[in-house]
């Protein structure tokens, strides 16, 4: 009853997301993903990981599992329905100090199960006006742990313009999801190294002036 | 003159007739020239007809639910270009409030005042009331930074989209003597005319162009296509005259003066698109773009019709 229900909710945020935003998803060259990969994306809105979840082919969306505070997500009945229930949310404790268990092996469980997981490197929403804040060290630590899973940037463009913090009512523009190339961590690579060129690969992606150049 | 319907229905074959037409035209040109898909003009052609297809089906299915249908499908309309619109302009922050009112308030009141049909205050809620309430909730939230400019440029965006475009719809409110239940034909008149114009400029101008009529601002378009294109859609408005309360005489005035707005529309909006660094508005249509791209010529040419055909036909 309670998956029928969840089943039912992920349907109408889809749609949803669909009227407000008319997401179109930009792929690589290499085309759809097809093996299990950790998308990583920027995070500027609650709505992120929605909209890549929007994008993504029904069969494939099955197995894509976001990663999520549960901080935020545990906080009250509702968050906790739709973080687990509806999104099948991989919920890691961001703070340290309420640590049970340590959130890369939280992550790297999620995979060895056989899901892909949508992950925003920089810890938290973005609410500054640069279009990409540092990486916390999240996505080096997962890239060591599972070092044979592809890594896939995605940026995701005008969602923060929709919904910005502190608003509660959507405006509806067009929002795009652009997909990198995938990349892995080198053998022997040095975290700030390793850091640095996962990120620069994403941030390849922004779009200029409101459109991508592909 | 022959019943309302019964006109529709032979508009209809007509349009169906040609869109066969244009989709055999199609098939053989791909069969001969692009049959891996590798000729990108034919492949778009294609796209075009198979996206004219569901517009032309669309648009009968509104025609058919009536007065409530074609008010649903404008308002639609409206509101899938007003998010176009919308994502290329510089809003900020504090244009937030401004904006939801638009879509979710101002979109849909003008259409609802349309379904009312009082043409009063139909005529005046946006460019009076909005226009002064808008920058009122914009400066409410104290961010000076452009303020004119984002002011102007979300009224532009409700003005195009929302306020002309709902002037299609509008022409079901005229009270013409001797055409009762007829104006559904008028959109039909406006639709046929503006859209056969966009079409035949871009043959004739693939035909025939050499010279480019404004390269600024949209360098596929030429003279030859401009000349070509208003000049059959003109004759075309001519015998399309039976669908009108016009004389064949006036109808052909009538689509003269809507494809020569429907041209400069097409303009206007193209000096957006190239001042915002984009070559189209959106991705809704295939083969086309987005909506605004097949809506830009309807946009400045319904207000002009519809006020014409009201100064002069109308009790």
């Amino acid at each position: 009853m309670k998956a029928l229900f969840a089943k039912l909710v992920s349907i109408i945020v889809l749609l949803f997301a669909r009227a407000v935003t008319a997401v179109r998803p930009i792929w690589d060259e290499s085309g759809l993903p097809s093996q299990q990969c950790v998308y990583f994306a920027n995070h500027s809105s609650h709505g992120d990981f929605i909209l890549i979840w929007t994008v993504l082919p029904p069969r494939v969306r099955e197995n894509v599992r976001p990663v999520a505070g549960a901080d935020y997500w545990l906080k009250s009945k509702i968050n906790a329905f739709i973080g687990r229930d509806v999104f099948n949310a991989v919920l890691i404790q961001r703070v340290r100090e309420e640590r049970d268990a340590d959130p890369v092996t939280v992550m790297a469980n999620a995979l060895d199960e056989g899901s892909s997981l949508i992950f925003f490197p920089e810890g938290t929403r973005n609410l500054t006006d640069t279009p990409l804040q540092p990486f916390k060290s999240g996505l080096f630590h997962l890239a060591s742990a599972r070092p044979r899973i592809d890594l896939i940037p995605v940026w995701i463009a005008n969602l923060n313009r929709v919904m910005p913090k502190g608003e509660f009512v959507p405006i509806p523009l067009i929002c795009t999801v652009t997909f990198g190339a995938p990349l892995r961590i080198g053998e022997g690579e040095t975290k700030d190294a390793f850091i640095e060129r996962a990120r620069n690969a994403l941030l390849a992606l922004a779009p200029i002036n409101g459109e991508t150049g592909r | 003159m022959t019943d309302a319907r019964a006109d529709m229905l032979l508009l209809i074959s007509g349009i169906g007739g040609i869109l066969i037409l244009a989709s055999l035209v199609g098939y053989f040109l791909q069969r001969w020239l692009s049959p891996n898909g590798s000729n990108a003009a034919i492949e778009n052609l294609n796209a075009r007809i198979n996206a004219w297809w569901i517009m032309a089906i669309l648009i009968a299915i509104a025609f058919v639910a009536g007065r409530i249908g074609v008010i649903v499908l404008f308002a639609f309309c409206s509101f899938a270009a007003l998010r176009e619109f919308v994502t290329l302009i510089n809003t900020r922050r504090a244009d937030h409030w401004a904006l939801a009112t638009a879509f979710f308030v101002v979109l849909p009141l003008q259409y609802f005042l349309l379904w009312s049909e009082d043409y009063g205050i139909f005529a005046v809620f946006i460019p009076v009331y909005t226009f002064l309430l808008m920058p009122i909730i914009t400066v409410l939230r104290g961010d000076t930074q452009r303020f004119l400019i984002r002011v102007a440029e979300v009224q532009w965006a409700l003005m195009i989209c929302v306020y002309c475009a709902s002037h299609v719809p509008a022409l079901l409110t005229l009270r013409i003597p001797g055409y009762e239940g007829r104006n559904v034909l008028l959109i039909a008149f406006l639709i046929i005319v503006v859209q056969l114009s966009d079409v035949l400029q871009y043959v004739w101008g693939k035909l025939f162009g050499r010279t480019k009529i404004a390269p600024n601002l949209s360098p596929s378009k030429t003279v030859e296509g401009f000349v070509g294109g208003v000049a059959s859609a003109t004759l075309i408005g001519a015998s399309l005259w039976w669908i009108t309360p016009f004389t064949p005489l006036q109808a052909g005035a009538m689509a003269l003066i809507i494809t020569l707005m429907g041209f400069f529309g097409g303009l206007v909006m193209s000096a957006i698109k190239r001042d915002r660094g984009v070559k189209d508005w959106g991705h809704l249509i295939e083969g086309h773009g987005g909506l605004i791209d097949r809506l830009d010529s309807v946009v400045f040419s319904a207000p002009v019709f519809f006020h014409l055909t009201r100064y002069w036909w109308t009790l």
